[in-house]
C-alpha cells in the first residue's frame, strides 16, 4: 500500500489524477474501521489531514463555505448561528473522541444513508465543491446522493469544501436512536424556515436508499404559510397542518427493515419528528427567535 | 514506512510502518507504549485515546502516517518523571474509580483534557465529556466521583494546566 501525504490541493488533485483509485482520508473515522476490518484494502491511501485549507471556513454574507476536513467539534462551537441545523446534527455524531476528527466532507464522501450531515445540508441548502485537475464545479446537494453509499463524484475528483446557505429562519434536526451517545440514526429529520423566500425545506435521514427530502411536505407547508398569511403575521399552526405534515413526510420514506429498526417504524417515527421539528421551528418563529448571524 | 513523531516529550521514529495500520498499532506494538488499550479497534469503546496535537481522539482511527511531525501525548505522560501521579490519577485511585483497569488510560485522557477546557464541570458536563469512553466494571458512578474530586482538588491548589 501506497501512503500519499500532499501539502497543499494542488499536490492532492495531481495525487488522485494520477491514482484515481486512491482512497482519500480525512478524520479517517470511517477509512480506518474499514482497513482495520478488512473490507477495504485499497492500493493507496490519499491523506487530506496535510492540507490546512481543508479545515478553515468562511462565513459570507449568503452561504458558509465550509472546508472538507473541517471536523464537527468547529461546526458545533463556531458555526452554530450560520448553521443551526447542522450544529445540531453536529452534535448528535459519535462522541467527543470522534466529533474531534469526523468531517462533514467525510460524510459525504462515505454517503452513508444514515450520516447525520445529510438532512441538515438538505433543508438548509448546500452545493458541494467538487474539484479535479480538470476543473472545479459545484454539485447542488439534492443531486450528490446517487444510491446507498454512492455520490455523484468523479473517480478522480475530490470535495474541497460545501456551500451552505446560511440560515434566515429557525432550523431544527432530530434524530431516533437507542440513546444518546454514539448512535447510528434508526431515522432523522432536519426542517429549515426560509422565511426571506416564503419557503420550507426537508432533510431525511435513515429511511430511504438515499437521504431524501421531503418534496410533498414542503409544498404542502409552504402553500398553507402563504395561504393563511402567516409568514407576516405568525399565528399558531392549525392541527390540520401540523397533523398533515407529519403525514406527508412519511410518505416521502422508502426504508428498509434492519437491526436498527422496522421499515414500519421508521415511516412512524419520521412523522413524529416532523411535527416536532415543526412545532419547534414555528414557535422559535413565531417568537421571532430567528438564529444570529 | 517511517513515521516521525513526538509522543510525551520525546522524539520518536518507529520503522518498517504498514500504510494501512493505526496509530494505536504504532504505538503499541512499535514504540512500546502499551499504555492506550487496544479493545475494540472502532472508535465505540475510547480505551486507546490520546491527545492528537491537543485534540482528544481514538488513536484506532489515525492512520500511522497521519501522526508523522504530529505531538501526541499517552497516558505514559501524565506522570511525573519520578512517578508521582497526575492528580487525575490519584483521583481515580483514590474514589475506587478502577476495577480491572481498562477502560482506565482513555478515561483519565479525557478527564485531563475536560479539566483543561471546563475547570469546574457539571455532571452534564462530565457525562458528556466521557460518553465516548465505556467501562465494563464500574457502573460510572464513582469515576464520576473521580472527576469531581480532580476537579475540586485541582481548583484547591489552583493548578493550571
Ligand atoms: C464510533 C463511531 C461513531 C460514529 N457516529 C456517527 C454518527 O453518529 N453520525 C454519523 O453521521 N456518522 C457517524 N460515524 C461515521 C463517521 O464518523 C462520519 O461519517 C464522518 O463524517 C466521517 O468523516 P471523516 O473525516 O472521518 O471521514 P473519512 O473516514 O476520512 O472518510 C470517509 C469517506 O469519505 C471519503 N472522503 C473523505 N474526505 C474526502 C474528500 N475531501 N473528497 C472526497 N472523498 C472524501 C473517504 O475516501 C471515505 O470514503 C461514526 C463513526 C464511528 C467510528
Ligand atoms: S480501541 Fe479505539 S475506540 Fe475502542
Ligand atoms: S474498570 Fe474494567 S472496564 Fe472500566
Amino acid at each position: 500500500m501506497d501512503f500519499l501525504r500532499p501539502t497543499d490541493w494542488a499536490g492532492a488533485l495531481a495525487a488522485k489524477a494520477a491514482h484515481p483509485d486512491a482512497v482519500p482520508i480525512a478524520g479517517g473515522t470511517d477509512v480506518m474501521v474499514e482497513l482495520t476490518f478488512d473490507r477495504r484494502r485499497p492500493d493507496r491511501l490519499l491523506d487530506l489531514s496535510g492540507i490546512p485549507e481543508l479545515r478553515r471556513w468562511e462565513t459570507g454574507e449568503r452561504t458558509v463555505r465550509l472546508g472538507a476536513a473541517v471536523p464537527y467539534r468547529a461546526v458545533l462551537d463556531h458555526l452554530a448561528g450560520p448553521l443551526p441545523a447542522l450544529a445540531l446534527a453536529a452534535r448528535t455524531v459519535g462522541s467527543p473522541q470522534i466529533r474531534n476528527r469526523g468531517s462533514v466532507g467525510g460524510n459525504l464522501g462515505a454517503a452513508s444513508p444514515a450520516g447525520d450531515s445529510h438532512p441538515a445540508l438538505l433543508a438548509a441548502g448546500a452545493e458541494v465543491e467538487a474539484a479535479s485537475v480538470r476543473g472545479t464545479r459545484r454539485i447542488p446537494i439534492d443531486a450528490f446522493y446517487t444510491g446507498v453509499k454512492r455520490n455523484a463524484l468523479a473517480p478522480d475528483e475530490l470535495i474541497r469544501a460545501i456551500h451552505i446557505d446560511r440560515a434566515t429562519g429557525p432550523q431544527q434536526f432530530a434524530k431516533v436512536g437507542t440513546r444518546n451517545a454514539m448512535v447510528i440514526a434508526v431515522c432523522a429529520f432536519a426542517l429549515a424556515l426560509h422565511p426571506h423566500t416564503g419557503t420550507v425545506r426537508t432533510g431525511i435521514g435513515s429511511a430511504a436508499p438515499t437521504p431524501v427530502r421531503a418534496p410533498d411536505a414542503e409544498d404542502y407547508l409552504t402553500g398553507a404559510l402563504a395561504g393563511a398569511g402567516l409568514w407576516e403575521d405568525p399565528r399558531p399552526l392549525p392541527e390540520a397542518v401540523r397533523r398533515r405534515f407529519a403525514e406527508l413526510a412519511a410518505t416521502a420514506c422508502r426504508p428498509i427493515d434492519d437491526v436498527r429498526g422496522t421499515a414500519r417504524y421508521r415511516v412512524h417515527a419520521v412523522g413524529v419528528l416532523a411535527r416536532r421539528t415543526l412545532d419547534r421551528t414555528w414557535d422559535a418563529y413565531t417568537k421571532g427567535l430567528t438564529p444570529c448571524a | 514506512m517511517r513515521v516521525t513523531c513526538t509522543v510525551n516529550g520525546r522524539r520518536q521514529v518507529a520503522d518498517h510502518v504498514w500504510e494501512g495500520e493505526s496509530l494505536l498499532y504504532v504505538l503499541r506494538e512499535r514504540l512500546g507504549l502499551p499504555g492506550a488499550k487496544n479493545a475494540c479497534e472502532q472508535g465505540e469503546c475510547g480505551s486507546c485515546t490520546i491527545r492528537l496535537d491537543g485534540d482528544l481522539v481514538c488513536a484506532c482511527l489515525v492512520a500511522a502516517g497521519q501522526a508523522e511531525g504530529a505531538d501526541i501525548r499517552t497516558v505514559e505522560g501524565l506522570a511525573a518523571e519520578d512517578g508521582t501521579l497526575h492528580p487525575v490519577q490519584r483521583a481515580f485511585l483514590d474514589t475506587g474509580a478502577v476495577q480491572c483497569g481498562f477502560c482506565t488510560p482513555g478515561l483519565l485522557m479525557a478527564t485531563d483534557e475536560l479539566l483543561e477546557r471546563v475547570p469546574d464541570p457539571s455532571d452534564a458536563d462530565i457525562r458528556e465529556a466521557l460518553a465516548g469512553n465505556l467501562c465494563r466494571c464500574t457502573g460510572y458512578e464513582a469515576i464520576m466521583d473521580a472527576v469531581r474530586l480532580a476537579a475540586a482538588r485541582r481548583a484547591g491548589t489552583g493548578e493550571r494546566a
